[in-house]
């Protein structure tokens, strides 16, 4: 039985404004599953709907077994990581992070205890006597953390946890937050926007756009097999290639290249990451490469294959340099999608 | 002062002189006048004044008329303060917490702000009229004789019920604002932790309340000393007599209707002298809240 | 909500509760003036809407109800008007040009000048109302228009308002203003002054709506009935009310609802400039 069960969940606003169309899908225990997405995409109603803070229009929620759409969040037996970290400004973090169990009855002992087991697990130890308004950043974004897993619920939910971090904490934090996870076995719903987050911490990546899921699916997945455009150009960095290409005779035509074979026919878009090009002087295709980025491992060719605009990654021992450059595809490197739609063919 | 400032000298001077010399004129003067004349008993004939030294003071302090108006004074002030903020913080968690109607009750209970305290006194007057007031009539209901204007403690309860009346609003205003910068996710967590609302009320709104409720306390003190004064006046319909007044009101019979400037002046000194204790105590408070978030 | 609707019923029940509280004796105020004050006079406030309101408006607007004959309905009206503006733009042009000289420029007296200025924060004029109105008098000024004014604008808080929002407009600004050869003068009218649209507009409910509803002071100056204001005037109502032996109930709550009027609808429709002017010009 799966940790969490949304059967055709879907969130309407008074004023009509559909925010969530009526989506299922189900989280297995001690999964990590990440919601990604551009901002309103429904990431965040949809995390919101599960912790009781937004009304469920349509649809039933389970969790751990229970049909909870109409229990009070304080008792769905979760536990939740804001984005602006949400600690209570008046209380110490000793405070904050024992306020849960306080309210649930724990016995003083066993709330102190639970308090510094978190504490060292997160490296709190010091601050325990602070107020939220002296810790920095990464500080507060810990006792979020500490808060929600002195609660041992059957359910963390994050919301954009990191967002507000700088670059670097950010990168430390994800490491830290996934072993975490890893460690207590607790099933978590992840919501972010940033893709690197989801490509990196997730069991399960669920791709989310304009109020509905695009696609569900392992990192690996998402990023070989996109099931739609959008997902091709929203996963990975720099994003897939999508070129507009024609499918006749069993090939599919850029220009007049052929670059794989398929049993379609008609106008579609050619998905090709940049990573899947190489540079290769007897290649079917010329690239006129306007400019070139240097990242140290590797190399990022700007420019443009035809009338359209492409980028190109080779490795930082291969040789590059402005104006035509001859490429080739990959074997299997391809992703078809519908000209029009935009679906994976 | 900011770091990239203009180095004219002529232009800030004359920016700043009609204030200064507008308040050289009608604050300082006056105020310096205030303290000088209570230590001087005017001369009833217009013959001038003498110095009297401390005198106006201790005679003030011996009066069992002043130290009954001092006592009622504070009774009223702990009274209308405490139900104005009681009142106005229920009526604004209830407004915050409201999801359908937030902007008209909110428009509703607000607008009193702008009703001048003699017209509230004026409303009471009304209210509390001998034979047809409906509060008068309420109370015989009940099987009381309400008598304003002759029974002090029934004069004293018009008054109360007109101040606070005209004060919820403000303080309605400020609490509605000091909870809606609680942030939101703070509230969601607390959903999160706390299954009980007054719980959740106690333990994290409250306290969050609090830097707001300490700054209208002063503002609600300073109120019920000065501002009443409209409302005092009206209810007494202008002759005060035996009726329950305030000291800022007893400054005003004293030294305008009663010629005794010397007396009303150091009247005027005790209350600068408490006037300045409270805002230098509001403005410690006032430091300490910018350093709670 | 999947809470009992039982909570949001009773919230709602308190709000209106409130709002009652609040509306009922206004109300009250106004039914009275539809009905004849012989009425009144017997039964008091009822439920019924009678037909007096237009006569009574007359009477209160139209008629002088002193001794001179000079202070119509009309006169008192006028009189708050020019005491409510007039105060307003005082103290906003005043505080303005105070606050400016002394956040954007290096004065060697600024600290000195700033203390000056908040200590009238401390003393309000309840405390020294007798001397402020000797220093009137001797300058002559009782029974005008000045003296309304002016010495009510003798404190701060428009002053700290706008130093306040002065220190929070942003360095660069001014610095940008230099490169692009601007003045102090031009600094001021071009840029500052637009950006504190919003602010003025704060500032000026409050101090309108402060302006037309003070009591002590225009009593105490205006002897003269031409200069009485609406809210000066309830003294001399309440004083009418109370020797007549049919009292012009009708008339004179018209006259107590025209003084409250007006500071209500400014508050009501510029809410917003309004809230924001209260909660952020606490000193």
């Amino acid at each position: 039985m799966a940790q969490v069960e949304l059967k055709n969940i879907g969130k309407t606003y008074p004023n009509g404004f559909q925010a969530l169309h009526p989506t299922s899908f189900d989280i297995a225990e001690g999964e990590f599953c990440v919601l990604v997405g551009p901002s309103g995409c429904g990431k965040s109603t949809l995390l919101r709907m599960v912790a009781g803070l937004e009304e469920i229009t349509t649809g039933a929620l389970q969790i751990a077994g229970r049909v909870v759409n109409d229990v009070d969040p304080a008792d769905r037996d979760i536990a939740m990581v804001f984005q602006n970290y949400a600690l209570y400004p008046h209380m110490t973090v000793r405070k904050n992070i024992g306020y849960g169990l306080k309210n649930r009855g724990t016995s003083k002992e066993a709330i102190a205890q639970k308090v510094e087991e978190a504490a060292s697990l997160l490296n709190l130890g010091e601050y325990l006597d602070r107020k939220p308004s002296q810790l920095s950043g990464g500080q507060r974004q810990r006792v979020a953390m500490g808060r929600a897993i002195v609660r041992d619920p059957a359910l963390f939910l994050f919301d954009e946890p990191l967002s507000n971090l700088d670059a670097k904490l950010r990168n430390q934090m994800r490491i830290e937050i996934k072993s975490l996870q890893r460690r207590l076995g607790v099933t978590s719903i992840y919501v972010t926007h940033d893709q690197v987050e989801a490509m990196t911490m997730a069991d399960r990546i669920i791709v989310m756009n304009a109020g509905r899921i695009e696609q569900i699916g392992t990192p690996a997945e998402v990023y070989h097999n996109p099931a739609s455009t959008f997902v091709a150009s929203f996963m990975g960095a720099p994003p897939m290639n999508l070129l507009s290409a024609a499918a006749a005779d069993g090939e599919v035509k850029l220009g007049d290249q052929s670059v794989c074979r398929t049993s379609h026919n008609g106008p579609v878009t050619a998905g090709i990451r940049p990573e899947a090009f190489v540079s290769d002087n007897s290649g079917p295709l010329v690239m006129d490469v306007q400019i070139i980025e240097e990242l140290g491992a590797h190399r990022l060719l700007h420019g443009t294959l035809g009338s359209e605009a492409v980028t190109v990654q080779i490795s930082n021992e291969t040789a590059a340099a402005l104006g035509p450059q001859r490429l080739s595809v990959k074997p299997n490197a391809v992703c078809l999608f519908d000209a029009v739609e935009g679906q994976c063919l | 002062m900011k770091r990239a400032g203009f180095t004219t000298v002529s232009l800030p001077v004359m920016l700043l002189l009609p204030q200064l010399i507008i308040i050289a004129v009608f604050f300082y003067w006056p105020t310096v006048v205030a303290l000088q004349s209570s230590f001087y008993l005017q001369d009833p004939f217009g013959f001038g004044s003498t110095f009297v030294g401390l005198q106006n003071y201790a005679d003030l302090f011996s009066s069992r008329e002043y130290r009954k108006i001092a006592w009622f004074t504070v009774i009223f002030s702990l009274l209308v303060t405490f139900f104005s903020l009681a009142i106005a913080l229920v009526l604004a968690v209830k407004a915050d917490k409201v999801l359908r109607g937030a902007r008209t009750y909110r428009t509703l209970l607000m607008w009193v702000y702008a009703v001048a305290p003699p017209v509230a006194g004026f409303i009471a007057v009304i209210m509390f009229n001998q034979s047809w007031g409906p509060m008068t009539e309420f109370f015989g209901l009940l099987g009381y004789n309400y008598m304003v204007g002759v029974n002090y403690n029934d004069t004293a309860f018009a008054m109360i019920l007109a101040s606070v009346w005209k004060q919820v609003p403000v303080n309605f205003i400020f609490f509605l604002s000091g909870l809606q910068s609680i942030p939101r996710s703070v509230r969601e967590a607390a959903l999160i932790d706390n299954r009980s609302a007054s719980g959740r009320f106690w333990d994290v709104t409250f306290p969050l309340l609090a830097p707001t409720g300490f700054f209208l306390l002063i503002i609600n003190i300073t109120y019920s000393l000065f501002e009443t004064f409209g409302i005092v006046d009206t209810v007494v319909k202008g002759e005060p007599g035996n009726n329950p007044m305030t000291l800022v009101y007893k400054v005003y019979v004293d030294g305008f209707r009663g010629n005794d400037l010397g007396g009303s002046s150091a009247q005027s000194v005790i209350l600068m002298v408490l006037v300045l204790a409270l805002t230098v105590f509001q403005f410690r408070l006032i430091e300490r809240r910018i350093h709670y978030t | 909500m999947r809470k009992p609707k039982l909570s949001a019923v009773a919230d709602h029940a308190v709000l209106i509760a409130g709002s009652l509280f609040m509306m009922l004796p206004l109300l009250m105020l106004l039914q009275m003036t539809t009905i004849p004050d012989t009425e009144i006079i017997r039964n008091g406030p009822s439920l019924t809407i009678g037909d007096q309101f237009d006569d009574n408006f007359e009477k209160a607007m139209f008629q002088a109800s002193g001794f001179s004959g000079e202070n119509t309905g009309l006169s008192m009206l006028k009189n708050s008007f020019i005491l409510g503006i007039g105060f307003a733009v005082g103290k906003i042009v005043i505080g303005m040009m105070a606050a400016y000289a002394i956040v954007y420029f290096r004065l060697r007296f600024a600290t000195l000048a700033f203390w000056l200025i908040f200590t009238t924060l401390l003393l309000p004029l309840e405390v020294r109302i007798l001397p402020s109105y000797e220093v009137v008098q001797w300058l002559g000024m009782l029974n005008t228009y000045q003296g309304l004014i002016i010495p009510l604008i003798a404190s701060a808080t428009a002053t700290f308002f706008f130093r306040q929002f002065f220190r929070s407009v942003p360095e660069e600004l001014v610095e940008a203003a230099r490169i692009d050869g601007a003045g102090p003068v031009k600094f001021f009218i071009d840029i500052l002054v637009p950006l504190s649209q919003t602010m003025i507009a704060a500032m000026f409910i409050i101090m309108f709506v402060y302006g037309w509803n003070q009591y002590l002071w225009p009593t105490m100056i205006t002897t003269d009935e031409d200069m009485y204001t609406l809210v000066r005037g309830i003294k001399q109502i309440v004083q009418v009310l109370e020797g007549a032996v049919v009292p012009e109930f009708g008339r004179s709550n018209v006259l107590a609802l025209v003084a409250v009027i007006p500071p209500v609808l400014v508050v009501v429709f510029f809410q917003s400039w309004f809230v924001k002017g209260l909660t952020e010009s606490d000193k």
